[in-house]
């Protein structure tokens, strides 16, 4: 996903919010990850919005995509240029209402904006780990999630909600713990990866692992893999958009100038757009990080891990309600494979709504500011018991 | 929305329905007769509606439903999932009405199908005396630009009921006015003088 282009500084905001930290899986007690490997400690950064009720049943979990964070709304300082990653979803009287409903969010493992990943430090080595941090899956983004819930004393959660690589992590959730999850939203999202969604995704990584400067991973006391990840950032970019939207946004209009001029400079607007992208990426985001939740993405299979290869049997034990949004123009996550999600839920009787919204933003266009968006999330999860 | 609030046909397919009963929506719309259902009777409610701007108007009234074409979206459904599927005005806009119905048969303990008859006195008039294709109230379009590709008369359902191998339950034939609101119950000459008909059907 991309960050979100525009917020209303207007608009009702939850306001001050912190970044807090969990840390669990201390040795001996280390967690064990479906690769087999283990890892411990294990810290998980997370935000918290609105008020838990008395009961501990308004709670939802909100989940991140691949570069986001924990902080999802609000600000950490009145002077921040930008809210959280989807202030426009989450706050007072919004889609996912904070009056009504307590909001928790936190980075996922293998990330680098606060919890364990490998940019942490191996405290083995007293380095960081680096390609030395173990394969992570989905699966287990979500058993470092469901710590973070138990630590909290929560049993129940009322919506799972996420986007792209956070809707795999909402499906995961109600497939792994279908007794703990009263609703799904998977927005914009798949149950597996095409061949497509891997392709673009290697092409990614072997931007960073080409750079000179990766160094097999260990680059974190020298020059970084920069040039590989803004590269990588710029593909992801392209699958984020769609042709409609880059013939609205850009066509072929030149950036600052108004004639070719024969050289490899950013010549186009779209070119200039995926440079600034990148380049404002690697201000924030790790390469390795980049390496590891891409493959967490690309190994991601319900149907496979759930159900020998049948979706309508790896939902066959969720009991949840389910709200699936997909977007006219998602080349990456086209409709067909939220039907697909659809139908294997109807097979297994359970109650599911589906809505296919018209926009030309492609993938990106759940994280958009949009009525429809919100009124449906706030019709659905007004409709769900706690 | 109280009962006074539904539209007078949709009033009478819902003192049909069982309390608690599953119910099917097929082209459920806004989801006026689903949301009423579940408010009402306790019903457990799905709608299948191929307008986006109408699956998001059922979704925000916390209706279950999927945008998606009803020929195809009903076939995924396990037999005798429901106990009613509901065909409310939309049998003339479908392409293969006999399939559709045997689809309803076999998701649904029962199906209910209302209409407007193209048998009614109207609609006979103004084919008899101007010599052109009938515009009216229950069918508004012209020829050239109608979705309703399937126009019948209540006693053409009744045929089709025999061919196609479904028995009529209970059947209803109507007339209503200010916008469908109210209306009354058609027992003289229903077929000239009901503006539509609701018929409830079971498996043979």
């Amino acid at each position: 996903m991309s960050e979100y282009t525009s917020h209303n500084r207007n608009g009702q905001t939850i306001g001050i919010v912190k970044k807090q930290f969990f840390s669990f899986a201390a040795p001996p007690d280390r967690l064990k990850l479906e690769s087999g490997a283990d890892i411990g400690p294990v810290t998980i950064a997370y935000e918290t919005c609105g008020s838990l009720n008395q009961d501990k049943t308004n709670v939802i979990l909100v989940l991140h995509a691949l570069s986001g964070d924990s902080h999802v709304a609000g600000y950490y300082d009145p002077k921040d240029a930008k809210p959280g990653w989807w202030d426009i979803m989450v706050g007072p009287g919004k889609g996912i209402d904070t009056d009504r409903y307590f909001v928790i969010c936190s980075n996922i493992i293998g990330s680098c904006a606060g919890s364990t990943g490998p940019s942490s430090i191996n405290p083995e080595t007293g380095r960081e780990y680096g390609t030395d941090f173990p394969f992570i899956t989905v699966g287990d983004m979500v058993e470092t999630q469901k710590a973070l819930i138990n630590h909290l004393g929560i049993k129940s959660l009322l919506s799972v909600i996420g986007g792209s690589v956070g809707g795999m992590q909402a499906l995961e959730w109600c497939t792994r713990f279908p007794d703990m999850v009263k609703s799904v939203i998977p927005l914009a999202t798949t149950t597996r990866h095409s061949a497509l969604a891997i392709a673009f995704n290697e092409v990614a990584r072997q931007a960073i692992m080409a750079d000179p400067n990766w160094n097999k991973g260990h680059y974190y006391s020298g020059k970084k893999p920069d040039m590989g990840l803004a590269i990588a950032r710029m593909i992801g970019h392209i699958t984020y958009l769609s042709d409609e939207s880059m013939r609205l946004k850009f066509g072929r209009k030149l950036q600052n100038r108004s004639a070719l001029s024969f050289e490899f400079g950013a010549e186009f607007q779209v070119e200039s757009y995926l440079q600034y992208q990148g380049n404002k990426f690697i201000e924030r985001f790790d390469a390795n990080s980049f390496l590891y939740i891409t493959k967490a993405a690309d190994y991601f299979d319900l149907a496979g891990q759930y159900g020998s290869g049948s979706l309508v049997k790896a939902f066959s034990k969720c009991k949840a309600k389910f709200l699936i949004v997909s977007y006219t123009s998602d080349w990456l996550y086209p409709t067909y494979q939220s039907k697909e999600m659809v139908k294997a839920m109807k097979k297994n009787n359970l109650d599911v709504s589906f809505c296919e919204i018209d926009s030309q933003w492609g993938h990106d266009a759940f994280l958009l500011p949009s009525d429809r968006l919100d009124n449906l999330i706030k019709g659905f999860l007004r409709g769900v018991p706690n | 929305m109280k009962p006074d609030h539904l539209r007078y046909d949709l009033k009478i397919i819902a003192s049909w329905i069982e309390p608690g009963a599953s119910i099917l929506g097929l082209g459920c719309g806004e989801g006026d007769l689903l949301f009423w259902l579940k408010k009402e009777k306790n019903v457990k409610e799905r709608g299948i509606e191929i307008q986006e701007s109408k699956v998001v108007k059922c979704i925000e009234k916390g209706i279950s439903v999927l945008q998606g074409d009803i020929k195809e979206e009903i076939e995924d459904y396990p037999d005798n999932a429901f106990d009613y599927a509901i065909l409310s005005q939309t049998l003339q806009q479908v392409y293969e009405p006999s399939s559709l119905i045997h689809s309803m048969m076999r998701v649904a303990k029962m199906g209910v199908v209302s209409f407007p008859n193209f048998g009614h006195i109207k609609v006979r008039m103004q084919l008899a005396f101007k010599g052109q294709a009938p515009v009216t109230r229950e069918l508004p379009y012209s020829w050239h630009n109608t979705p309703n590709i399937r126009v019948l008369s209540l006693e053409d359902f009744e045929k089709f009921s025999n061919q196609v191998g479904f028995k009529i339950l209970k059947k209803a034939a109507i007339n209503t006015k200010n916008n469908q609101r109210h209306g009354k119950m058609v027992s003289f000459l229903p077929n000239l003088f009901a503006t539509y008909g609701i018929f409830l059907i079971g498996k043979e």
